[in-house]
């Protein structure tokens, strides 16, 4: 198909600039062609170089992201305007999206020779995996994510561009062939789409795994496979850590990283909000031997894999938005000043209460910390002695919940509108589910300030469970629990893990 | 035209009335019957009055195997669901067993297909509920120049289409999302059923095509199932008919 003449008229559209020219469309600027007419952000068409008469499979991907792009909202895709008739002239219309391809990164590092630092990395995957995070909200799965297909808007966020190879939850999946064949591109598809498995948002965190290793070492972690054997290979194999490849990668990154890259769904982050919570706050990510290491994988331990991997069956999966649903982020805000231990005994109950009925959800304690309450003079109250006592005394505190299957971090915060810094740290990382004290933050201190749980409950972005104390501190401090009291409820911890003096978190003055 | 396509009603008015007033307010144009309009259910006469209504309106109404029983046109069978058939001949006018008598085995329009079963030989009342069972239906409406299959009988809502290299997939739907389904591939849906769900919840089920837009909505509707089951004990019918209709068995 020949290239359309800038000033060309479609559908109402004049064809502008083409921006690029590839193998299965070309993609022009347009703008209306009526005087007056704007949309209010400029626009791209794209042309399939093939139409509905070159027989049904060629177009297939053109109906898919015509599908997606029609329901899908949100500034993580393109909006939609227009779409050609399928048979007599196909196209679609949509924003043209300003910014810089996630690519231009890994272009201008293997132009200068020099890797992207790690923060960087960090703050392209966070953004990626929350424009993930929103698609798998709205009962989609990208499957084909890949630094072309993704654009990083001036002000950071990232905008998923490309969805030929998607899935969706509502709409029959017009890829799907009731048999096993591998759809994507080969050096990104997760292993489970290598077995013709599609619709599991982890099959994302895989790619973004894929884009985060290729930023920080500059090759691809599977290569790029041309042949089914090859595909096959990521069902067992683990890639050469990234510090063997690239030795400044600090150990959080490869964690994150090599976490992404498990063969096996379930042992990736449950949500691409997970990951973006860990690329987020890298102090926070637990460490461990897949961190570290820096030798491969041994050729028996891979063997052991290779021969498992034979069987290996992989679940399609339920709705997306239910089965993240299922992993939420569980944000505890932790008061300090004036709780009782009645009140951090409750929150810590019901902490626990949610995450046993959430397995693989990871829970974020959280403080809020004054301006005043730290002095860059005074040593005993500088910033870092103070966030690190109010740091040990969240731990202790949740010492007491059972964290078994559940990752745990602790985040001290400085703000003097305790509610407005609840509700900001639970939308910026994607909180569902904040459980916090009814009366607490400092009732006893300021009348105003007993707004806080219902100023939270109004604003907060996810659902908030306010918890109010079992029993007065009083009668706690010199009552035994009533007998019988966990009687009813087996899963809880028991009553002798209660030990209010090494709890105690009152004011650190 | 927006069409509000019903299967299975038997003999539920309660369910079909909610039904109605759902199709009414989505702005349906005209209806069709997909069959099984009575069986099970306590009033066979006033589903069948409202159906003849509609019928002279326009709607479109096929013969389901509920109606062959309740004629004695079908050989006698020893199952529990015919049972019931001689009850109902007994509760209908002699107009509306003539109606039921009349009623085609499939109906074409355009480029879709009517048939309460599937239409490869309707009238053996095969159950479409997986892949084979459906490409056989399509096919055979193929045959006939349609692209498009709505049918009722197995009680489940279910879409079926033509994937990009011709295989027949199924896809399950979910309630109130339009799906387009475009006249280049070929589709069948099986709209589920009014009276008498059978995928353990109680609302009715029914589906509206928009064959403008060329999009389906799977619709499910909550009715008071309650005096549905009432009125099946007050008329002496087997108390698991009345049973069932709360737990969508």
């Amino acid at each position: 198909m020949k290239l359309l003449e800038p000033g060309t008229e479609i559908d109402g559209f004049v064809i502008g600039d083409c921006l690029h020219a590839g193998g299965m469309a070309h993609i022009y600027l347009v703008r209306y062609a009526r005087e007056g007419h704007d949309p209010g952000f400029p626009m791209a068409m794209k042309v399939p170089r093939m139409t509905a008469g070159d027989g049904a499979e060629t177009i297939v991907g053109f109906e898919v992201e015509h599908q997606l792009l029609q329901v899908l909202s949100g500034p993580h895709v393109p909006r939609f305007v227009a779409a050609g008739d399928l048979v007599r002239v196909p196209y679609l219309v949509m924003e043209h999206v300003p910014g810089r391809p996630l690519q231009a990164w890994l272009d201008d590092a293997a132009r200068t020779g020099e890797r992207p630092g790690a923060a960087a990395i960090a703050g392209l995957g966070a953004a990626l995996a929350l424009a993930a995070h929103s698609l798998h909200q709205q009962d989609a799965v990208h499957l084909d994510i890949k630094p072309g297909n993704v654009m990083i808007r001036p002000e950071g966020r990232a905008v998923l561009l490309d969805f030929g190879l998607s899935w969706h939850a509502h709409y029959p999946d017009l890829l799907a062939e009731g048999m096993r064949v591998a759809i994507g591109s080969p050096p990104w598809i997760a292993p489970e789409q290598v077995v013709g498995v599609r619709g599991d948002p982890r099959s994302d965190v895989f790619a973004i795994g894929v884009v985060l290793y290729e930023m920080a070492t500059g090759e691809l972690p599977f290569g790029d496979p041309q042949t089914a054997g090859g595909l096959r290979q990521r069902l067992w194999m683990d890639p050469a850590p990234p510090r063997l490849r690239a030795p400044r990668t600090p150990a959080w990154l490869q964690e994150i990283i090599l976490r992404c890259l498990e063969p096996e769904a379930a042992h990736r982050y449950a949500s691409a909000a997970h990951l973006a919570f860990d690329l987020s706050h890298p102090q926070q990510v637990h460490v461990g031997e897949r961190g570290e290491r820096t030798r491969r994988t041994s050729v028996r331990v891979h063997l052991k894999r290779w021969l498992r991997a034979a069987g290996m069956h992989y679940e399609p999966s339920p709705l997306p938005s239910r089965q993240i649903e299922q992993v939420p982020i569980v944000m505890v805000a932790v008061p300090w000043r004036d709780a009782s231990d009645a009140t951090l005994y409750s929150l810590r109950r019901a902490a626990s209460r949610s995450l046993g009925i959430r397995p693989g959800a990871r829970l974020a304690c959280v403080t809020v910390i004054g301006p005043g309450d730290t002095d860059p003079v005074d040593a005993q109250r500088s910033e870092v002695e103070v966030h690190r006592r109010h740091l040990d005394a969240l731990r202790r505190w949740a010492q007491g919940v059972d964290l078994e299957g559940h990752q745990a971090s602790y985040h001290v915060l400085e703000a003097s509108d305790v509610a407005a810094a609840l509700v900001h740290y639970a939308r910026a990382n994607h909180v569902g589910l904040m459980i916090l004290g009814a009366a607490t933050h400092g009732l006893k201190l300021q009348r105003l300030t007993a707004a806080v749980p219902i100023r939270v409950a109004v604003e907060a972005p996810c659902s908030v469970m306010l918890v109010k104390q079992k029993l007065p501190f009083s009668q706690l401090d010199h009552t035994p629990l009533p007998p019988g009291e966990e009687a009813g409820e087996p899963d809880e911890p028991a009553p002798r893990r209660y030990r209010p003096s090494s709890l105690y978190m009152g004011p650190l003055e | 035209m927006k069409l509000a396509l019903l299967a299975d009603i038997h003999a539920n008015r309660h369910a079909l009335e909610a039904c109605l007033a759902d199709a009414r307010e989505r702005g349906a144009t005209r209806h069709a019957f997909l069959g099984d309009l009575v069986g099970y259910g306590a009033e066979p006469a006033a589903v069948l009055d409202i159906v003849m209504s509609l019928r002279d309106g326009g709607a479109w109404v096929v013969r389901g195997n509920h109606e062959d029983a309740g004629l004695g046109a079908a050989p006698r069978h020893h199952r529990e669901d015919h049972a019931g058939a001689a009850w109902t001949a007994s509760q209908l006018s002699s107009a509306q067993r003539d109606f039921l008598a009349g009623l085609p085995l499939s109906v074409e329009h355009d480029f879709f297909c009517l048939v309460h079963a599937s239409a490869s030989d309707p009238r053996r009342w095969s159950y479409v509920r997986e892949s084979g069972s459906a490409a056989a239906s399509l096919a055979a409406a193929q045959d006939q120049g349609l692209t498009h299959v709505f049918g009722g009988h197995v009680h489940e809502q279910r879409l079926f289409f033509q994937g990009a290299v011709g295989k027949v997939m199924p896809f399950e739907p979910t309630a109130n999302v339009p799906v387009p389904l475009p006249r280049h591939r070929r589709w069948l849906a099986t709209v589920g059923s009014v009276g008498q769900p059978r995928d353990g919840r109680s609302e009715a089920m029914y589906a509206m095509f928009d064959s403008d837009c060329l999009q389906v909505t799977f619709v499910r509707v909550p009715y008071d199932h309650e005096a549905a089951a009432r009125a099946i004990l007050a008329a002496g019918l087997p108390a698991f008919n009345a049973r069932r209709l709360a737990v969508g068995q």
